[in-house]
């Protein structure tokens, strides 16, 4: 399975994602912000950085880049797309996924190891794990705190679209200690902290984050 | 007064324009050989009498504008080391190592570390502006190390910080610290690299000087090595990055160079503003041009700018070169020669690149959006050209400018107050173990320090083994082999006050322990020496001790001294900070798989003191915060003892005879098993024979407690190297039990240790979660 991982000028955690899909089993692409061509690939990760140094807003200016346009079309038609702290925020700015990240309620960067609730075991990126697990998985960001309009926050909830969840504390503040959304039909999945950084035990606090990536083998296994 | 709306504003005039205007006041080459006795304004830009006249010397008629101010930062303290060279060349005298491939003088040293690796690794100090603006001051210390690492040919890998600032309270402690980490912060962060440790520590002699001093390790393979230096009649000078704005001037020469006294004027514009994604493009982009072979000798710009790289490039090769100002892209097209050559924008580099290369070059660098322009070219005579708009305004021999600048023996004197200071022995007795122990681990120095390192990135690049608060920073280099490296800096400023030749040395003795703590064998050294004023003797007397030590201190160890930084002039009105001299030890790691961690995670294990005690509380954190006391001696080095300890560390890692091993150092025992015990939560009994202050609070070197589930295979391995072992206790339970003297829970133990830093600095709370599970509805 072809996973591509897209670089952003700026992009930090493209390496990162790459490994982790290698260990997972599948065969990680790089896929360049300026190029009009996926590669073919069956799913694509948006990895964390600081894109375009997170100037303008945390996001925005990757989220239209040439590339970005394309995999709005094929997300459009069901390609699973990650959105790894910087690759959430390009999600939202370009429009897959609902609410925004801003500055943490408590204006520092923070990097520590997060307690999470897997709250959706049935998305394209979650399916290895089981509802309701706690995993830890570092957290890393400056501007990570999700917000939405109580409204927005009440449907997601409804619709069952919150896929992660904080516990143990909620490190920057976001609503209802969301961590990461999914798009209506599951395919589409963006959480601020970095899965890709928990895929061995010599380096990461877990290697709770593996299951993101081989879920979305799996799930591409089940499809084909 | 109204706006004069009609006259055309200055913003929309060309370059060309701006320059054409300011023409007639150009101070060319010939106007220079012509009007001779013109007055310059040299000693505001930092150069004394005579330096002045040794220039006058050189070229043979007074300097343009243009070369003065090329002159006067180049010989600043901070460029020309011109009060330490003499000593530095101690360094230099070092008996040869294999291991070194690259020695100092240039941007940073390289060591070989096996299976064709090669990591370069600088500490640097960006210490006045960083006490200026600290945001900005720190963030720009973290960007000028990592292009210096990155100017070697080598990928950036992580970065550590040593940080000292005046007393925690101090009101100017709360504008100065928080800014400061968040620039280390904001820039690494932003670049990609994981801090993987360092320092934080408090005096009241930092107190309007901060010390703020970065280190930055990168990894090569050998055949990718760059060399700063200008080659080949022809080739053209590159410059690319950003664009030269009006920040930074004089930086190095007005900043990093003088006292600071409260009567001076703000020097807040001789402070660079840093760009973090700038640099990031700047580092992949050079990377991509050294792998196509692009490029035959790069320099960055950092201190000085453009005076510093082509003047560098030239001195350090064959020919000359011959530069053209202004095709030097600009943010203020205001800027006269004189500032563009001595503006410290940030993010720049300066290539050499065969004319026929140059077309690849320049589109690697638009795939990175990165700007980049030819500049000039090497030529085959010996001076440095620089030319404005055709006229010429710089003639120098390069090497007069970037080697050849004044150097100076200056008078030294022991201080006048060290006898007294020596013979005020420090107490030696405590009147409540149990409530100096507290204060110990609660004080700022021995407070848990995650408010800081919360705030860095530890994970980026996914080769992080050990990060803070671990002795040592350990990293992956390759993920087949697991070949990986250590990294420790340590500089303990109060034994090198009580006496600089022994206080360096046994810095350095910790950061190499830290290192072998881990499992790694120490290789290399690196250090930043950050002194009081050259001009006073008795800073000077410091300084000199401070090298011989460390340099008797490398020989006896046969370590290498890979290149360092020094840092003078780091006082407030006549007070001197204490001297510190951070020293860094780069470590490799055959197999990182089996590096040894600090902290204790399995009940009944055994619990073991390696080396020997002694009753050693000469610039103890004991002292130093019970009884406020700095005096006697600091304790004995032994470094014998420390190089054994070594061997027997790494022994350890290999065999896989230990789970834990922590260095005794500021804190002693109390400190050491604090942190061992806080780290996972698991707790310990312990006996402590003879003296109890001295088994708790001295700080004698060449000391280690290990963990082990197998305490006799541990103590044959000791005994084989003549080590000595004391048995301390067992892990386990929730309390931190010394047999017969005290018991503190690990709770109270946790409470007093990591409420410190928020309390004093703010805490950046967690928000505690009001979702319980399962009441979210799932599809």
């Amino acid at each position: 399975m072809r996973i591509g991982v897209i670089t952003f000028p700026g992009s930090l955690d493209d390496v990162d994602a790459a490994r982790a899909v290698r260990l997972a089993g599948g065969e990680p692409v790089s896929l360049w912000h300026g190029d009009h061509d996926l590669k073919d690939v069956d799913a694509v990760v948006l990895p964390g950085g600081f894109s375009y140094g997170d100037y303008l807003r945390a996001g925005a200016i990757a989220a239209r880049s040439p590339l970005m346009a394309d995999v709005v079309a094929a997300a459009g038609t069901g390609l699973p797309v990650l959105g790894i702290c910087n690759g959430f925020q390009v999600l939202c700015e370009a429009g897959l996924l609902p609410g925004a990240l801003t500055r943490n309620s408590h204006l520092h960067f923070r990097n520590r190891d997060q307690g999470l609730r897997v709250e959706r075991a049935d998305t394209a990126w979650t399916s290895s794990f089981t509802q309701g697990q706690e995993i830890v998985v570092p957290v890393k960001n400056g501007e990570g705190r999700y917000v939405a309009a109580d409204a927005d926050l009440d449907r997601l909830e409804g619709e069952g679209r919150v896929v992660v969840r904080y516990v143990g504390g909620n490190p920057n503040g976001s609503s209802r200690d969301i961590a990461g959304v999914t798009s209506a039909d599951g395919r589409v999945v963006g959480l601020m902290p970095h899965p890709e950084h928990a895929v061995e035990d010599l380096t990461g606090p877990s290697t709770d984050g593996l299951g993101f990536f081989t879920s979305v083998l799996t799930s591409l296994v089940g499809a084909a | 007064m109204s706006a004069d709306v009609t006259a055309t504003p200055h913003a929309a005039d060309g370059p060309a324009d701006a320059a054409v205007r300011s023409m007639p006041d150009l101070d060319t080459v010939e106007r220079a050989a012509q009007a001779p006795d013109t007055a310059q304004p040299f000693a505001e830009l930092g150069l004394k009498d005579d330096e002045y006249a040794s220039i006058k010397d050189i070229l043979g008629r007074r300097p343009t504008t243009a070369e003065l101010a090329m002159y006067s930062v180049m010989w600043s303290e901070h460029c020309s080391y011109k009060s330490s060279k003499v000593h530095l060349r101690r360094f230099g005298d070092l008996p040869k190592s294999d291991a070194l491939l690259v020695g100092m003088g240039e941007n940073a040293g390289v060591v070989d570390v096996g299976e064709g690796y090669a990591v370069t690794f600088k500490v640097e100090s960006h210490n006045h502006p960083s006490y200026i603006e600290p945001y900005q001051g720190a963030a720009t210390g973290v960007g000028g190390i990592v292009r210096d690492i990155l100017t070697m040919g080598a990928r950036p890998i992580a970065v550590m910080d040593s940080l000292r600032f005046g007393a925690a309270d101090a009101p100017d402690t709360a504008r100065v610290l928080p800014g400061v980490v968040a620039g280390v912060g904001g820039y690494g962060n932003c670049l990609g690299l994981p801090n993987i440790g360092g320092e934080l520590l408090f005096d009241a002699t930092y107190a309007g000087n901060p010390l703020v001093n970065a280190l930055c390790v990168g990894v090569m393979r050998h055949e990718d090595l760059q060399l700063a230096k200008a080659e080949g009649t022809g080739n053209k000078v590159v410059l690319f990055g950003a664009r030269t704005g009006g920040d930074g001037i004089g930086g190095v020469s007005v900043l990093a160079s003088e006292t600071f006294d409260a009567e001076g004027p703000a020097k807040r514009p001789a402070v660079q503003v840093g760009d973090p994604f700038t640099e990031k493009l700047l580092i992949e982009a050079c990377l991509e041009v050294f792998a196509a072979g692009l490029v035959t000798g790069i320099q960055d710009l950092g201190g000085a700018g453009i005076s510093c790289a082509t003047s560098e490039l030239a001195a350090a090769g064959s020919g000359g070169m011959r530069i053209d100002l202004d095709a030097v892209p600009l943010r203020d097209s205001t800027l006269t020669p004189a500032e563009i050559l001595m503006s410290e924008s940030q993010e720049r580099m300066c290539a050499v690149v065969e004319p026929d290369k140059v077309e690849a070059f320049l589109a690697v660098c638009a795939k990175w959006d990165v700007l980049a322009t030819v500049i000039g070219e090497v030529t085959d005579g010996d001076r440095l050209t620089i030319d404005w708009h055709g006229e010429r305004i710089v003639d120098v021999p390069p090497r007069t400018v970037a080697l050849e600048g004044p150097r100076y023996d200056r008078p030294m004197t022991r201080p006048a107050d060290l006898d007294a200071l020596q013979a005020d022995a420090p107490p030696s007795s405590s009147a409540d173990l149990r409530a100096d122990w507290l204060a110990l681990v609660s004080s700022p120095d021995g407070a848990d320090k995650s408010w800081v390192t919360e705030q860095y990135d530890r994970y980026v690049r996914g080769n992080t083994v050990l990060a803070q608060p671990e002795d040592a920073g350990v990293l992956r280099v390759d993920e087949s082999s697991n070949l990986g490296i250590a990294l420790a800096l340590d500089g303990n400023a109060r034994f090198s006050r009580l006496d600089p030749y022994t206080g360096a040395q046994l810095n350095l003795a910790e950061a190499y322990r830290n290192v072998a703590v881990s499992g790694a064998v120490p290789l290399a050294v690196t250090n930043c020496l950050n002194f009081g004023s050259p001009e006073n003797p008795e800073v000077m007397w410091q300084f000199a001790e401070a090298v011989r030590g460390l340099a008797d201190g490398c020989r006896e160890l046969g370590l290498p001294v890979t290149g360092g930084n020094v840092s003078l002039y780091n006082q407030t009105g006549d007070v001197a900070i204490n001297p510190t001299p951070v020293i860094g030890v780069l470590g490799v790691h055959a197999d990182v798989r089996r590096r040894v961690p600090t902290g204790w995670r399995a009940a009944g294990e055994t619990v073991l003191l390696l080396g020997e005690t002694r009753a050693e509380f000469g610039g103890s954190a004991w002292a130093s915060v019970v009884h406020g006391h700095l005096g006697g001696l600091p304790p004995r080095l032994d470094l014998a003892a420390e190089r054994t300890l070594a061997q027997l560390l790494t022994r350890f890692a290999t065999e896989g005879l230990v789970s834990s091993a922590h260095d005794l150092a500021d804190g002693g025992l109390a400190q050491a098993v604090t942190e061992s015990a806080l780290r996972y939560g698991t707790g310990a009994t312990l006996r402590v024979e003879g003296d109890p202050t001295a088994a708790l609070f001295a700080e004698s070197g060449a000391r280690v407690v290990v963990t082990t589930a197998d305490p006799a295979a541990v103590r044959a391995a000791a005994a084989d190297a003549g080590v000595p072992v004391t048995e301390l206790g067992t892990t386990g339970g929730d309390a931190l039990v010394v047999e017969g003297l005290l018991e503190l829970p690990l709770a109270e133990l946790r409470t007093a240790w990591t409420g410190t830093l928020p309390a004093l600095f703010g805490s950046p709370e967690l928000v505690v979660s009001a979702v319980p599970a399962g009441t979210v509805p799932t599809s």
